[in-house]
């Protein structure tokens, strides 16, 4: 394998990453995602986009978010760790965004492609019900119609999140198909797109899906990254040594790490979700899948040896799907991007740490990332950087969190 | 020396005839539209119902192949797609549905129909050739336009399948000749934008696609989406060189389950002898 010239210069013109990516749609769709690209291509070459999606991100989303050095967590890191190890964890608080997580700044950027578009309708999918949330808060902040598919099993155990929908304004329909949870909510979405052509604008919530999505997804989050980098160099003017972030889709994760890519000195590190183990029930599709065709895209899926789809499991809804962005199954295949996996119990136990030695009570989601930060600070030596991506706050997840320690509320 | 082999195995072998080719020209002879229908692989006796709906007149067999997210498909087919699944059909299990038909109807067109990643998951060559082997004439694949035809479309040009592609009321004249380009056996009209067996189309929509289609390509032209009753096929018919049916036959089987054949029969022979008086 050749090494590329730029890591950034993806995807080519067919929307493809290397082999990944692509536009496996049906055709009705495909005139559609044809003039989402030519509208995407006009819109960024065209000031006034960004300068409303700046205004929106400082003064409605809250950013730019604070980088934040986790002196403590470093300190408690170090206590057993070898001498001189133990490198100084950092976090990109994007929990802090209105809505509490990452998944707005996509929204923002979407919903306004979906107006200069001329579209008077919104569809989005959500798992956990971060995306489902941020859609319908950017659905009522510019008073469009919305309507969220949520798998029925998601809509259960995500009950704080389906009632924020609701008083959002937006009509939330679960999904009873297949194993009812995200891949099911989005073949859903895909279904009602392809039969309201004319007017409906579907918000799809990661990096994936057919071309443009996972481009445009991660322009929208890289946000995420160019703040960091910027923020880090006049903090300690250097670059971290080593990004972290969890991925589902990966949405989050090519949001921090697109802008370093070609920062050769900066390794990266994406956390898949290991659920009850990767020999058991997982979401780890780069650990533990195959290259194939879903939702639009080529990429890494859970599958079985005839193609068919496999349930995903994760304690965390946001990370419980069997595929991932195209992007980064390239990145894998680069050698560019180190990917693990980190398991439930993992995850719960990195989701106490933060809470006992920062005082932030993380979301499921980026406790996968804590959890693989914590078994690299203890690897690498005090004077090194970690920069992990805090994507979302936990509130929605203290039920789950409850019931797996076994406290009842 | 490879190509030198396989060109002269190609000249070797009796090339197979067009059975597609042939069932639209017997069709247009008779001066009526191709019966294409549709059934769901492992879905009830799925043998019994492929039997049922030749014996019922149809022209054209299309084969389902269950997947877990049919993401184009409407409820019943969806369904059909999971009981399949639930069933524990594999591929194997549907080329050798495809490898019985074949037998036991040597001259009736089978096409593959379903979704990308179960045909891809071995390798575009490798299912090319079982489909062939398994004694299909062609393959529509929902989920790769033409922008995505190297995924899938060399590998069944190179095994002599036909690729059916879909038009639909999206597709602009602009994007026309894209979908065209590459495409062989007939040209699927999804008449509805939207997913299988709901709505219907207004007839004076399907009529305008047609003549737009015909300006376009020379291949036979099948409407299909949500067409159920022989009214609606009669109609179709008229302007037509196929008519598709799926959902209101896989609803048949979902009612009846693995006692369907006798309801097919019964209901198929209603369409094809409404496509005989059509025109």
């Amino acid at each position: 394998m050749t090494t590329p010239n730029s890591y950034r210069a993806q995807p080519d013109e067919r929307g493809h990453f290397g082999d990944y990516g692509g536009r496996y749609v049906a055709e009705t769709l495909m005139p559609l995602i044809l003039d989402l690209e030519t509208a995407y291509r006009a819109a960024r070459a065209d000031p006034s986009f960004a300068a409303q999606f700046d205004d929106l991100l400082e003064h409605y989303v809250g950013r730019p978010s604070p980088l934040y050095h986790a002196e403590r967590l470093t300190e408690e890191l170090r206590k057993d760790a070898n001498p001189g190890k133990g490198a100084q964890i950092w976090f990109k608080r994007d929990e802090l965004n209105h809505t509490g997580a990452h998944k707005i700044n996509n929204c923002i950027g979407q919903i306004l492609l979906a107006m200069r578009m001329g579209k008077t309708r919104i569809i989005a999918e959500t798992g956990a019900g971060q995306h489902g949330v941020a859609t319908a808060t950017v659905c009522a902040r510019f008073g469009l119609p919305c309507v969220i598919y949520m798998g029925a099993k998601d809509a259960e155990r995500q009950q704080p999140n389906v009632f924020r929908m609701k008083l959002l304004g937006a009509e939330v329909r679960a999904v009873e198909s297949g194993a009812r949870t995200l891949k099911d909510a989005m073949n859903e979405a895909l279904r009602d797109w392809v039969a309201n052509v004319d007017d409906t604008f579907y918000i799809i919530g990661t990096a994936a899906g057919p071309h443009p999505y996972p481009e445009l997804v991660r322009d929208f989050q890289s946000v995420i990254g160019r703040e960091a980098r910027e923020q880090m160099q006049k903090r300690t003017g250097r670059l971290p040594d080593l990004l972290v972030a969890a991925i589902g889709g990966g949405s989050n994760a090519i949001g921090l790490f697109h802008p370093f890519l070609d920062d050769q000195d900066v390794r990266m590190l994406g956390v898949e979700a290991a659920g009850e183990g990767l020999d058991r029930k997982h979401a780890a599709s780069l650990a533990g899948g195959f290259p194939g065709v879903l939702h639009g895209n080529k990429t890494y899926l859970l599958q079985d040896e005839d193609g068919q789809i496999a349930e995903a499991h994760s304690i965390s809804a946001g990370l419980d799907y069997p595929g991932i962005g195209p992007e980064h199954a390239w990145l894998k295949d680069q050698g560019r991007v180190d990917y693990v996996a980190v398991s439930d119990r993992e995850a719960l136990d990195a989701f106490q740490l933060l809470c006992r030695t920062e005082g932030i009570i993380p979301a499921l989601e980026p406790s996968h990332a804590i959890a693989a930060v914590a078994a690299k600070a203890r690897e690498m030596n005090e004077d090194r950087i970690i920069l992990a991506n805090l994507c979302g706050r936990g509130d929605k997840d203290i039920f789950t969190v409850a019931d797996a320690l076994g406290v009842t509320i | 020396m490879k190509s030198a082999a396989s060109a002269t195995d190609r000249d070797t072998q009796v090339p197979p005839r067009d059975r597609l080719a042939a069932a639209f020209a017997c069709a247009r002879d008779e001066g009526r539209a191709a019966l294409v229908t549709f059934v769901t692989a492992g879905h009830g006796d799925t043998d019994a119902n492929l039997d049922a709906l030749v014996a019922g007149g149809a022209d054209i067999v299309e084969l389902g192949m269950p997947f877990t997210d049919p993401m184009a498909d409407g409820p019943a087919i969806q369904a059909a797609n999971l009981r399949s699944l639930a069933a524990h059909t594999t591929t194997a299990d549907i080329l050798a549905v495809a490898r019985g038909f074949r037998m036991r109807h040597p001259a009736v067109p089978l096409i593959l129909m379903g979704y990308a990643n179960p045909m891809l998951r071995r390798g575009s060559d490798w299912f090319a050739n079982a489909a062939r082997e398994a004694g299909a004439d062609g393959v529509i694949c929902v989920d790769i336009p033409p922008e995505e035809d190297s995924a899938l479309g060399p590998a069944l040009r190179d095994a002599g399948l036909h690729l059916v592609r879909l038009a639909t009321p999206t597709t602009d004249a602009r994007r026309l000749p894209t979908v065209v380009d590459g495409a062989s056996g007939f040209l699927y009209y999804v008449s509805v934008a939207g997913i299988t067996g709901l709505q219907q189309a207004a007839q004076d929509s399907i009529e305008s696609a047609i003549a737009r289609l015909k300006g376009a390509t020379d291949l036979p032209i099948a409407v299909g989406f949500g067409v159920r009753t022989p009214e609606q096929a009669a109609a179709i018919g008229r302007v037509s060189d196929g008519v598709v049916v799926g959902s209101a036959i896989v609803e048949l089987v979902a009612k009846h389950g693995g006692d369907a054949s006798g309801a097919i029969t019964e209901y198929i022979s209603t369409l094809a002898t409404a496509l005989r008086g059509a025109r």
